[in-house]
């Protein structure tokens, strides 16, 4: 048996909001988010004919086209060239390939003692169950190090590039095409509150897993990037400025960048000069274990995520 | 272990690191950082080059705790430690002579990034010099190749981004190719490290298994460090990135960039796939081709030119020319030439880029030969400087020129097939050289009455004290050649 409930109580429970949403009485979206429709991109004539006349100029004086024979003739040769030497490059390469050592012959000069001694003593040198980060971040270090300095010098050349100051991107404002994007848009913002934070922990359970399951630095870093571009794509710069911004930028990446450094120059001091390495490798399987590559994975980890947001925030604001 | 013997890891190390503090740094401490650090690289890579010539010997330093072929290794031999500490003078030189113009030319606000590329370009010449894994010269090629790209477009102009554009596609090819060559050579040895694949390669090469892919792969190797180092028919990026960034960037690129990648070569000559087997390949037939090809075209390319920058980016091309027609000659001595023209080269061009500078600012920064006359009297030091290099780039006695192609004949003497068109291209290029290059000379000391102010050396001591050192390291490089030419060729014996 069941009471009628007075109206006033009735309308504030979930079912009263369901059914009117369901009569189409009322819009939730309406009132919460911004639906100003995006405006349709028109150029007008005068700025059409500016750019037609600019690009004519541009033909006429840079290439002097009426003038250039030379160009012309080096245009159509050019291409014929290019095609002729692809399929020469391609056809050199698939005859090439015929000629090497089949791909998982038992007789491949790859199975040598190098991959058996990384197969069979990887866990007992590294500590790591998962091979190929003991491979990586203990047995070539110098190489992964490496790899991590191209991420960073590709952030920094990004940034030459794209750059912009904040005081000219306050200014630009108009111009943002922040502005042709609907804002507070709620289906994003809240399948974002609520993928962000399985997402950032996933990528903090592969980062620190790195050494026991497939997984590591690079990839978990990967992801806790993709969670904070999801997040800044749904909740914009400002929000994300709260937590992240161009002052948290530098310290993450600094400080994981020279700690990372002082233990492959640590490892490899100690490595070189004959001496034991004091960083324990503990007992395999354990979540800390692995000697150096839990470290290194977790600063491998965050200097990533910060390179992925990085490129995003560059690219969409040219700051960060 | 004696401690001198892990400078060189801690040199790339200690430049990296570098590097990564210069990110948090404003633009007047990562300048500090970086003239610390070159000094400080240079000073170990001295000490190394000390104590590698007084052993006579080459050494492996572990890096970690894996010996190869496990993980990874470095190896210095005095050539090598040699090299660094040039390439760190000439850096530190080129830096320098540039620096007031680098103030000028980019934003403040990006001048901490500047010093990022130049540290991290440092540490991937020093790897790439010392490096014994071929894999590991891969990871640094990468990071050479950006950081080049990043010191052609700090000037954010639009023909300096169109010049990195151009400059990135065409090393990325480079790289490319550089890479397949890698991995097929991985793929027929199954080893990465140098040594490792150096004895696996002569194995191949007795049994006469992979012919084919052997060849093809040294044809990949070859033509990727080619392009990525501006042999003849791959130059085309090399005079907008040479011409159109800021100076010290283009005497870096010139003297260093390209001359790191041609020593991993002469590296991948000796160590990967054998000195006999490279000479027995075909392939240096058609390096000595395009040497040649490069030596006449380079020049007349210059001769042509209207803008001194550009003249001297395609002189260049014409001196790499020589080195890869060293290669081709195929004997030691064509080798130890080339080794030598690297070192002339690099102190000559650099001198070159950043003497140019000093002629085109006292000529409202016209490029055109026809505003810089008489620019020499309205900058004596630079104009100074400026006809030292072009006397020693076209080989008059006295200067490192003059040496590198003496000793360049000399090893085209020994080669019986290919001495006459060697000598016959030498001759032909150095008096092509003198055109252009005495025609500037004249051009600059032709008096003439200018609206353009002079200026002392008062001014700017700095610059007149990058140039005499360039200078005096020119006609050191000059007369002290035998002692240079024995360490080469002490250097290149235990090489292998």
């Amino acid at each position: 048996m069941s009471r009628i409930r007075k109206q006033s109580e009735y309308e504030k429970t979930f079912a009263y909001h369901f059914f009117r949403w369901l009569g189409g009485e009322k819009d939730a979206f309406v009132g919460n988010m911004e639906m100003r429709p995006q405006k349709e991109y028109r150029e007008e004539d005068a700025t059409i004919e500016e750019r037609m006349k600019d690009r004519q100029q541009a033909i006429a004086e840079v290439y002097d086209s009426s003038h250039n024979r030379e160009l012309k003739f080096f245009g159509a040769l050019y291409k014929c060239f290019s095609i002729v030497f692809c399929i020469a490059i391609v056809t050199l390469l698939v005859i090439t390939v015929s000629y090497l050592p089949s791909v998982g012959g038992v007789q491949k000069p790859t199975n040598n003692e190098v991959s058996e001694k990384y197969i069979t003593d990887g866990l007992e040198d590294t500590g790591a169950v998962n091979i190929v980060t003991g491979m990586i971040l203990s047995y070539r270090a110098f190489d992964t190090f490496g790899e991590t300095n191209v991420l960073f010098i590709a952030t920094c050349c990004v940034m030459i590039m794209l750059m912009v100051d904040e005081e000219k991107i306050r200014d630009n404002r108009e111009s943002n095409d922040r502005n042709f994007e609907p804002k507070n848009d709620v289906i994003l913002q809240v399948i974002a509150s609520l993928l962000a934070p399985i997402v950032f922990l996933f990528g903090i359970y592969i980062i620190l897993n790195g050494h026991l399951s497939p997984g590591g630095g690079f990839s978990g870093g990967a992801m806790i990037g993709a969670g904070m571009i999801l997040y800044v794509a749904a909740f914009g710069f400002e929000k994300t400025g709260r937590f992240f911004n161009e002052n948290v930028y530098k310290c993450v990446k600094v400080t994981a960048l020279l700690c990372y450094g002082c233990i492959v120059t640590y490892y490899f001091l100690t490595g070189a000069n004959g001496l034991p390495c004091l960083i324990p490798t503990g007992e395999a399987g354990k979540i800390l274990s692995g000697g150096i590559t839990l470290p290194i994975n977790i600063f491998v980890g965050s200097e990533v995520a910060c390179t992925m947001y990085a490129f995003y925030a560059l690219f969409r604001r040219g700051g960060l | 272990m004696e401690l001198i013997r892990n400078f060189p890891c801690l040199s790339i190390l200690l430049s990296m690191f570098s590097a990564i503090l210069s990110s948090a740094l404003k633009g007047r401490g990562a300048r500090r950082l970086n003239t610390f650090v070159v000094t400080a690289v240079g000073a170990l890579s001295a000490c190394t080059l000390y104590f590698t010539h007084v052993t006579g010997q080459s050494y492996v330093y572990v890096m970690g705790h894996f010996p190869a072929p496990f993980g990874n290794e470095i190896r210095f031999g005095s050539l090598e430690a040699g090299m660094a500490l040039f390439f760190c003078v000439i850096m530190l030189l080129s830096l320098n002579g540039g620096r007031k113009k680098l103030a000028m030319d980019i934003d403040p606000s990006k001048e901490n990034l500047y010093y990022i590329m130049v540290d991290l370009l440092l540490s991937s010449l020093l790897a790439l010099v010392y490096t014994n894994d071929l894999f590991t010269a891969y990871v640094f090629v990468e990071i050479n190749t950006i950081a080049a790209c990043g010191l052609i477009m700090i000037m954010e102009s639009g023909r300096a981004i169109e010049a990195a554009m151009r400059y990135m596609i065409m090393s990325l090819l480079g790289s490319g190719l550089f890479l397949i060559g890698l991995c097929m050579l991985y793929d027929m040895t199954g080893h990465l490290l140098m040594s490792n694949i150096g004895s696996s390669v002569r194995m191949i090469a007795e049994n006469g298994t992979y012919v084919i892919p052997l060849l093809v792969t040294i044809a990949l190797m070859v033509v990727g460090l080619a392009i990525k180092s501006a042999l003849f028919p791959f130059h085309a990026w090399l005079p907008d990135a040479y011409g159109y960034s800021t100076v010290s960037s283009a005497a870096m690129l010139s003297s260093l960039v390209s001359k790191g990648y041609i020593f991993l070569l002469i590296k991948i000559i000796y160590r990967v796939i054998g000195f006999d087997i490279f000479v027995n390949s075909r392939i240096i037939n058609v390096l000595f081709v395009f040497g040649l090809a490069g030596m006449i075209m380079g020049s007349t390319s210059a001769i042509r030119e209207n803008d001194i920058r550009r003249m001297i980016s395609y002189s260049s091309v014409a001196q790499i020319g020589y080195i890869y027609m060293g290669f081709g000659l195929g004997t030691s001595a064509g080798m130890v030439a080339s080794v030598f023209h690297i070192l002339a080269h690099a102190a000559t061009k650099s001198l070159l880029f950043i003497s140019g500078v000093g002629l085109t600012d006292v000529s409202g920064d016209h490029k055109e030969f026809i505003e810089l006359t008489g620019s020499a009297y309205r900058n004596v030091c630079a104009g100074l400087a400026f006809t030292v290099g072009s006397l020693s780039m076209v080989g008059i006695p006295l200067f490192s020129g003059f040496i590198s192609k003496l000793l360049f004949s000399q090893a085209a003497v020994q080669s019986q097939l290919k001495m006459l068109p060697a000598l016959i291209v030498l001759a032909v290029s150095t008096v092509l050289n003198a055109i252009y290059f005495m025609k500037t000379v004249i051009r600059i000391y032709t008096p003439v009455t200018s609206k353009y102010e002079s200026t002392s050396m008062k001014k700017n001591v700095l610059y007149a004290a990058t140039l005499f050192c360039f200078v005096a390291l020119n006609v050191g490089l000059g007369m002290c050649s035998q002692p240079i030419t024995d360490w080469i060729t002490q250097g290149l014996s235990v090489f292998a």
